[in-house]
This record gives structure tokens, sequence and C-alpha cells, in this order.
């Protein structure tokens, strides 16, 4: 009998869904097929696939961020005025940044902290960093920045590229790689790698770190379609990377992640709101479409679960 | 002198203290080049803890541990590695989310650098081609997604291969417990082949004419010491049986009273055997540690008492054993974890009346005399024995008819057990029902009648002057004929 | 033990502490002359936290990984639809609450409903149920500013004996959720289930219902707080939940209340809840920007978890 591996069914699910809701956009919308149209719909989506993956890799070691949203708002504000103005200076910015994150991750696992309170904390911190920045909206993305987000490939739009070479690149990274490997293991059974001699800590540094590499560009990519940048961006961030994880076929415990998925996810997610919008329905929906959404997915893979379940005792 | 220099494994001996239990009491044990050791012994005979020791888990508090006739000071779990020992437990050792070959890059660390998949995927391939020829099993596969058959096979390829560090010494805890008589056959067949090379394996078992064919030697142990160990043709089936039990002691203390006339109280369908209680009677659990016995008592809890409104009257409470996890509450007063349990009968519409609570309390703090100038201190600031009497005090509390025992003794003292011994008959003569978990067959001989567990199972049911050592043994491992 | 050991031993009389040291460092700077405006300013916007942050606290006493992100949504929700429903006509208020709590009560409802039968940790199920709340209120504010009935409005804006009427629903709240912890069964179950969940199951108590019950409450609590708040605010704001997502947690903690769950007490989120205004205040009196208060209200909550001790972590 033709089996799917595990991996394969928590693709499938986000897969379907987006190709349906892709889908349905198409018929009501015949304009929608086309290089314009494509770029329109999945304009926003490549901040929020890059904070997806960020929120992944924490997910992938069982913590959770909180503090992804004013993060990526924080980033945010750097590129819209440090990295314009003294690009030397903001890259040292961010390369800190992305060390507080490593460093986050050791004191996590070193003094035991929830992460959920640790890293609301940290939101606090980094919100606050953020207005001091930008008290009022402005600042002004760097021209390659902008160049980057506006550029118009051939084929395919930029926003299909961006999120395809996302998703190849934290496949490559955490499915492939043994860094990778080693930062699902955590997740999956901690105490099995702990007894091969791995040290623990550094691999949740080095998870926690990358996550604040993947945020840090969801921080720069979004400035780039934005153009200028305030404190309050990004804040629903925190919980769409959330969202978009699960959606992806991602486990809150048990190092059960997908880096595609989680590029699917955020697609979905972006997606959701069009569709409504396509509907004639309110716009007033949208946010609620992606909670719908996400219960939908989630009934649906706790059945799929189910009859594997039961495929298993037979 | 001259065998512990030729010992791959040698250890000298060895104690080890779990607070008041004597875990190892002066183990001596030796494992030669291309010896297979058989390991038996019934519930707390130290086994694991022997284990344990070998696989660097464990320092011993006394005794050296020796490899290649050198002594070794500091062993840990790296350096047991890298002189080659490994281990296959019976819990799961491998990460469930990653396929075979991410497992195998984590437990070999040196395998990194460009192409890593291939060289994992080839390693652990072979390896499983060797044990299990003809296993069908592909590498990609993530381990959760895998049987439980499978799953073993994995660990116990993974414990022989071979990725730069040879393996030398291999200890199989209960390898075969769920694979089939035919892949059985096959990893028996290729721990000869191994042990023919010069590889040594310790390897223990529940079944006993496995350990008898497969092994040179087999050491018995018991209560903590080796009691018997000879080359494997000095033993048969009942040899093994007779050294693992009968070490002379007074058959004191067994009750023998005839039940079988009062009421039936509970009774339950469990695997194998059908398992019913009468009213004041009590009812042991036995078999070796693991084999389904727990699940029984949870099941049985489960389906006696509510999970969404209160119980009024529960016709159930339960001891656990495993007081950290699921006995005591850490953060409150002794008085507080003994009521909990009873709190409806403390209350007046949802309010808790603290006089009564506290008269309540001690009054028990007198009947089973808990030691502690004030029932206010924190459980913690009690002894793990008087820990385990506030949880007998809060089940006894209830007037649940039937108390269930998870194995409650575990590291108590002497002095506490047989108090509470004392507390369990005097209330199973007022027509209270025990179902009593124990791994101790001292526990088991005070019980009316006994269910002996194997593989998830009721296996024998033992009344009456059935109950003894040897029967409780004797069904407790297969290949036995009763 | 002396009283004064027994005292300090408290968890919560480290955010009193705090909250009297910012008051007294707030009022120096004017020489007296704002401390009755200051300390009534205080009571008020403090109250709407302590009401949250009590339903925050017992989902979190449930222990690990609960925590209840919906309290935003569900605020708006509540003040959105009772005020327009009341429609600024005084004989309304009763039924304006009402509606409030329903809407409490379906939130709730909903939560658990979705933690049981999808069998998903609590952040993800309050949060899924959040973003439809949301949208609810979205959709049915319409961006219109309904004003509150004038009794209601003169109600929450005003002071009775000196102290704001908003201050004194929280302290009567404040008492009620004080006498369920420290008084009753149900008190009891939340604590032990926190503690540690097999065990509670284990001892018998019905940790579905009880679990069920906790998570009404704190939905409960959400929307009568954003009641409360749109009256006294003058009308709903499409935002006027969102400070308190992280406020309702960051009270819970800085109160003293044991992150890993089990242990709850009712007179730290007091302290917590005016410590966080008075910092406000104190900062903009000393001319420190918003963001200043920010950074160190996180480094306090780190530090107070670094301090807390290394009780297993929340997940």
């Amino acid at each position: 009998m033709f089996r799917l591996s595990s991996d394969a069914m928590r693709l499938a699910i986000p897969a379907l869904s987006l190709t349906l809701l892709l889908a349905a956009v198409f018929w009501m919308q015949p304009r929608a097929v086309g290089y314009v149209g494509l770029n329109l719909l999945f304009n926003l989506a490549v901040p929020i696939a890059l904070a997806t993956i960020a929120q992944m890799l924490i997910m992938a070691v069982n913590d959770l961020d909180l503090s992804m949203g004013t993060f990526v708002s924080f980033v945010a504000c750097v590129t819209a005025t440090f990295l314009r103005d003294a690009p030397a200076t903001g890259v040292l910015i961010l390369a800190g940044a992305i060390g507080t994150y490593a460093a986050l991750g050791v004191i996590i696992h070193l003094r035991n902290l929830p992460s959920i309170v640790a890293t609301l904390g940290m939101s606090f911190v980094w919100g606050g960093l953020a207005v001091l920045l930008l008290p009022a909206p402005g600042g002004q993305a760097p021209d390659w920045v902008r160049w980057l987000m506006t550029v118009k490939p051939p084929l395919a739009p930029m926003a299909i590229v961006a999120s395809i070479a996302i998703a190849s690149v934290a496949h490559l990274l955490v499915m492939r790689s043994s860094l990778g490997v080693l930062i699902r293991g955590i997740g999956g059974n901690q105490r099995s790698v702990e007894r091969a001699g791995w040290s623990i800590v550094a691999a949740r540094a080095s998870a926690y770190g990358l996550a604040g590499l993947f945020a840090v560009l969801a921080g720069i990519s979004l400035v780039g379609l934005t153009t200028s940048a305030d404190a309050n961006i990004a804040l629903r961030y925190t919980l769409l990377s959330i969202a978009g994880v699960i959606l992806g076929g991602g486990e809150f415990i048990g190092g059960r992640v997908s880096p595609i998925g989680a590029v699917i996810g955020a697609l979905t997610l972006t997606l959701a709101g069009s569709f409504l919008s396509f509907l004639r329905i309110s716009p007033d929906w949208q946010i609620g479409a992606q909670g719908a959404i996400l219960i939908i997915v989630l009934a649906l893979r706790l059945m799929l679960n189910r009859l594997e379940k039961q495929e298993k005792r037979r | 002198m001259d065998e512990v220099l030729k010992a791959v494994f040698a250890v000298d001996g060895a104690k080890v203290n779990f607070g008041a239990v004597r875990a190892l009491d002066g183990v001596t044990l030796r494992v030669m080049p291309g010896e297979c050791v058989g390991l038996v012994g019934h519930n707390g005979a130290g086994k694991s803890t022997i284990v344990s020791v070998i696989n660097g888990g464990l320092t011993p508090h006394e005794g050296s541990v020796a490899s290649d006739g050198e002594r070794l000071e500091r062993y840990g779990i790296n350096a047991a590695r890298a002189r080659g020992v490994r281990c296959v437990f019976q819990e799961l050792s491998l990460c469930p989310n990653l396929s075979i070959v991410e497992n195998t890059r984590i437990m070999h660390r040196d395998l990194g650098g460009f192409g890593w998949r291939k060289r994992a995927a080839k390693i652990i391939e072979k390896s499983l081609d060797t044990v299990f020829s003809g296993h069908g099993i592909d590498s990609g596969r993530a381990v959760g997604d895998l049987s439980i058959a499978e799953r073993q096979m994995v660990e116990i390829a993974m414990a022989f291969s071979d990725a730069g560090i040879a393996p030398r010494l291999v200890i199989l805890d209960e390898p075969t417990s769920s694979l089939d008589a035919s892949l059985a056959r096959q990893m028996l067949d290729h721990v000869r082949r191994f042990t023919a090379t010069g590889g040594s394996v310790i390897f223990i078992s529940h079944i006993l004419h496995e350990i008898l064919e497969t092994s040179d030697r087999i050491v018995v142990m018991k209560d903590g010491r080796v009691v018997a160990e000879r080359p494997a043709q000095g033993f048969d089936h009942h040899g093994l049986v007779e050294a693992m039990g009968t070490v002379a002691r007074g058959e004191g203390g067994q009750r023998s009273r005839e039940q079988s006339t009062a009421p039936l109280i509970l009774s339950h369908q469990a695997k194998g055997l059908p398992f019913a209680a009468r009213e004041g009677e009590i009812v042991g659990l036995a078999g070796l540690a693991g084999h389904g016995q727990t699940e029984l008592l949870l099941a049985l809890h489960a389906a006696h008492s509510g999970n969404w409104l209160p119980e009024r009257d529960p016709l159930v409470t339960f001891v656990a054993g495993d007081r950290r996890l699921n006995g005591v509450f850490e953060l409150w007063s002794i008085l507080r974890n003994f009521s909990i349990a009873s709190l409806g009968d403390l209350s007046r519409r949802g309010l808790v009346l603290a006089n009564e609570e506290e008269t309540k309390g001690a009054d028990w703090k007198r009947r089973i005399e808990i030691r502690t100038p004030d029932m206010d201190n924190r459980i913690l600031s009690l002894s793990g024995g008087n820990q385990q009497k506030v949880l007998f005090a809060r089940a006894l509390a209830t007037r649940a008819r039937v108390v269930l025992m998870d194995d409650p003794m575990r590291g108590v003292d002497v002095g506490t057990k047989q108090e509470v011994y004392a507390i369990i008959r005097e209330e199973a003569a007022r027509g209270r029902t025990f179902i009593w978990y124990s791994t101790e067959t001292d526990e088991v001989r005070l019980c009316d009648r006994v269910y002996v567990f194997r593989e998830g199972r009721i296996k024998a049911e033992l009344a009456g002057d059935e109950v003894n050592e040897t029967n409780i043994i004797a069904t407790s491992f297969e290949g036995v004929a009763v | 033990m002396t009283p004064l050991f027994r005292l300090v031993s408290k968890p919560w009389i480290w955010s009193w502490l705090a909250a009297f040291v910012v008051w007294f460092l707030t009022i120096m700077v004017t020489l007296g002359a704002s401390t009755l405006g200051l300390s009534q300013a205080a009571l008020t916007f403090a109250a709407f936290s302590v009401i949250v942050g009590i339903g925050q606290m017992f989902v979190i006493t449930l222990g690990p990984g609960n925590i209840d992100l919906s309290v935003p949504a569900t605020m708006t929700l509540a003040g959105t639809v009772a005020l327009k429903l009341m429609n600024v006509e005084n004989g309304l208020i009763l039924s304006g609450l009402l509606i409030a709590l329903v809407i409490g009560l379906v939130v709730g409802l909903c939560n658990y409903a979705l933690i049981k039968a999808l069998r998903i940790p609590p952040i993800i199920a309050t949060l899924s149920t959040s973003f439809i709340v949301q949208s609810a209120a979205i959709w049915t504010n319409r961006g219109l500013r309904i004003k509150p009935p004038s009794v209601l409005a003169e109600f929450t804006t005003s002071n009775t004996l000196g102290v704001p009427n908003v201050a004194i629903v929280a302290l009567l709240i404040s008492l009620l959720a004080w006498f369920l912890l420290e008084k009753t069964i149900y008190g009891r179950w939340i604590s032990a289930i926190g503690q540690s969940m097999p065990a509670a199951r284990m001892a018998g108590i019905p940790v579905d219902g009880t679990r069920f019950v906790t998570y009404l409450f704190c939905a409960v609590l959400a929307s009568v707080a954003g009641y409360l708040l749109a009256c006294f605010s003058g009308g709903a704001a499409l935002n006027m939940g969102s400070e308190y997502l992280l406020m309702s947690i960051a009270v819970v903690v800085i109160g003293g209340t044991a992150v890993a769950g089990g242990d709850s007490n009712v007179p730290g989120i007091w302290g917590a809840s005016l410590f966080m205004f008075l910092v406000v205040s104190m900062l903009n009196t000393y001319g420190v920007g918003a963001g200043i208060r920010l950074i160190m209200t996180g480094l306090i909550i780190i530090s107070v978890i670094m301090l807390a001790g290394r009780r297993a972590g929340m997940r």
C-alpha cells in the first residue's frame, strides 16, 4: 500500500488548504491570475513568512516567542533610521540584537525559565527601544531594501520568488543540516541528545540566534514594502507567526516542524484576507477568517491523526 | 587479578544507595571479551542500577570500575561511549520526530561534514542488514512512524552500529520485549556472532530460555547482591527461578483468610484473565515492573471518578507510588496535602470548614503517626516515608471503599512499612478493599489473592497458599510451566 | 518567626513596596501638590489591570501552558456590544452589563471547547478564539463611537469618599477572588491542578470541570473590564484591549504569582497594577519617555522570574 511519511502528511493539509484558497480566489476573480495579480495577493507575505520561520526555530526546541512582533517592529525602526543613515552602526545594532536573542536562549535554558514569560519581558524591552528610535511613525527605507522588495523578476513576481527562496534556505538549514537535526532532536528527546554527548546550551543558543536572524530579515523586508516604519508596525506578527507555524503543520512540542509548511502557512494567512474581499465579505472579518482557518486546519489534523492511529492499530 | 586485566569491563564491590534503599550492596561483575553475560533477577534486584554504573550514568558510592585492566577514576557517559560501551534501554532513547538517519547522526557525534546523510544511512543500514537481514525498514522514515517492533530493531541496530568507535560492550535491557519470535531469533543469532568476533554483551531478559540459550555465563541478582554466578550450562529454568527467589526467609506475616464469599465490589475486563475484587480483600498485582500493573490501576481509577463534576461518593481512591509525579502537592502544607481528597466531607456549600479540617488532620496525625511538630509545615519538610504516610492518610480519610495502591512503598524505610502494613490489615478487616501493585515480594505475600502480569496481560491468578515467591517469579518469567 | 520576617516573606510585599517607592518619588517632584490627584488616577487605571489580571491569574494558576490570549479581544467585543445595546439610554444599563457577561461566558466556553475538542494547548486555542472575537468586535463597531449612558459615564469617572468608583468595583472583585482562592474547595482545586495535574486527577479532583470554570471566569472578568473601560473612556475603541494582553500577564508575574502555577495571590495584583501605572506617571513627571518605561518594565519582569527561582517552566 502507498504510505505517506508523517512529514509528507504534515505538509499535505497546509498545501491543500492553500491550493483550495487560491483556486477559490482565481475562480471568483479571474483577473488575479497573472503576474500583477499574484504580486498584489502575496505582497505582504514575505515578512510574515520570515517571522514565521523565526518562530518555528524557537518552537522546534519546545519554546515559544511572545516578543516576535515587537522585535520585528524594532528591527523595522532600525532599518528605517540607522541602516539608511549610518549603515555600519545599523548593521552593528542588528548583529547585537541577534546576539541578544542567542543570549536569551542560553539564559532560558540555564535558569530553566518559562520561555513565554521571558520573551514577554523581552517584548517590552524591544517595544521600548523601538519607541526610543521612532516615537512617531517615520523614517525611510534604505534604497537597496526598497529596490529588493519591488524588483520585478522575470516569470514570477517577487513575493513568490522570495517565498520559494525562504522556504528552500530554511529547509536546507532546519531539515538537512547537522545543526538543524540537533535542534529538532532537542525538541524531540532532549535527554537522549544529551546522552549522546552534545552541548544542549550551544544548540539552544544557535536556535535562538538563527531565529533572531530570520526575524531581522523579516523587519528589513517589511520596511522595504511599507517604505517607512513605526514602533507598532508589526505587533500582530507575534500571533500571526505562531498561527503560521501551526497552520504549516508544526506542533507546539516534540520538535515537529516544517519550514516549507511554515512558509505555506504564512501565505495562507495572507491570502485569507484577500479571499474575503473577493467574497465581498467585509474586511472586518479578515482576522476572524484567519482564526477560523486555524481552527479548521487543526480539526482536520486531529481527524487525520486519529485515522492514522486506527490504521496502526490494525 | 589476571581476570581483571583481561576484562572489557569490571565492577568491584560497587555500592549504591538511594536514600534509605540500598540499590547495590557490593556487586562485583566482570565481562570478558567475547562473552555474553546473562543478567537475571526479580524487581529491585539491582539490574538497572548496575547497568547505569556500567554505562556511566551513575557513579557508585563505594567500589571501583575498571576497563581493560585500567582503573577508571573519572568515568561518565562520554567516557563510556569512547570505550565502546553501548546500551539499549527498555524506554525509547531515540528522537521520535527525526528520521532513522538523523537519529544516527545524533548518536554518532563525529559523523558531521558534507554528505553526512549518505554516510549515516550507510552505517545504520549496514548494521540493520547484519542484525535483522530482510528487515525492510527504510532508513529515511521518522522513528515516530515506526511500529514498536521496528523501533526496537532500530535501537538494537543503532547500538551495534560502527561509526569510528566500534562497539565493544553492548548492554541489552529487555531487547526482545516487543519483537516477535523470529526477530528475537535473529537478534540472538547476532549476539552470538558478535561475541564470536570478540565483542561482549550483557543481556537482561524476562524470557528465561533466551537467557539460557544465548549466555555463556549467567549472573543472578537479588536485593542488590549477586546471589549466583555460573556458566549457563549449570542452570536450567527451575534452577534460575529458585536462585532468584528463595534466599531462606520466613514466610511469616502471610494472611490466610478465606474471602471468596464476600460480595464483589469491583470488576474489570483487563487483558488476559478477568479482574475482580471483593469487599475487604487485599488483592495484589505482581510481576516484573512495567508489565501493565499501573495501567490497570489507572484504568480502574478513571472508570470510577468524574472528570467534569465532583464525585460526592467516590468508589475508589488512589495512593501514588511516584510521589513527585502524581502524589504530593509540593507547595502545600501537610494538612492541605492530607485533606485534598476528602474536602467534600469537610465543607459546606463549597466552603472549606477550617476547624473540621484541622480536627480531622490532627486525628489522622495521631492515628498514623506522622512525625511533625505542626501539620501546617510544608509537605517537603517531611522525610520520604512520612510523606508516603500522608498520602496513605489522604486516601484512608476518604469514604472510598476501594483503595488503589501503585507500588507506594518504594523507597520507604522498614519501620514505616510495618506501620502501614498494620493499618492496611486493620482497614481491610473493616471491609475496605485494597488493590495493591507492589514490586516487593514480601508485600505481595501479604495479599489474599494475587494477579501476576506479564507483557500487559494478567497471566496468572494465585490465591491462598499459592501466593509465594516461587510461584510469582515463575509466572513473571516466560518459559516456565507453573 | 517575627511579624516583620513573616511580612517580608510574602510574595506580594515587593510589588507594594515598589509601587510605594515610585509613588513617593513622583509626589516628591511636585512637593506633594499632586498627591490626591495622582493617587486617584493610579487607583482608577490600576482597577482595569486588576480586573483582567485576576482572571489571567486564575488561568495561570492552573499550571504550565495555561494562559488566555483572548483577553484583549473579549474586552473590546464586550465594550462595543454593550455600548451599542445600551444606546446611550440609562434604562438599559443592566441589560448592557448582562450582554457583556454573556459575551464573556461564550468566549470562555469557546476557549475550553477548543482546548478539549481539538486537544490543542490553551495558548493556541485562545489565540484562535481571539482572532474571531476581534473580528466580531471590528464588525459590530464599524468605526462608530457610541457614548455610554450618562449615569454610567458619571459612575465610572467619579469618586465615592475620595475613592474612584471603578477602584471600588475592582476591590469587590478582588475580595471575591480572594475568597474563592482561600476559602473554597474550588480554590484548593485550581491550586492543586496547577501544582500537578496528574496528582490532582489521582486525588479525585474533577480536573476538566475545574479548568472549564476557570476559563469562563477569566473571560467574564475580561468582559466586565471591557464594559467598565468603554464607559470610563467615553466609548469603545477597537484597540482598547490591546494594551491588556501583555499587561494582564505582567501584573500576574510582577505580583508574585508563581508562573509555573499552583500559587496565586490577589494583593500582589494590586501592587503590580499600581506600580505599572505609577512608573508611567513618575517617568512622565521626570520627563522620561515611554521608551525607557517599556524597557524598564521588561527588565523588571525578567528579573522577577529570574529571582523567583527555578520551579519547572511554563512549557
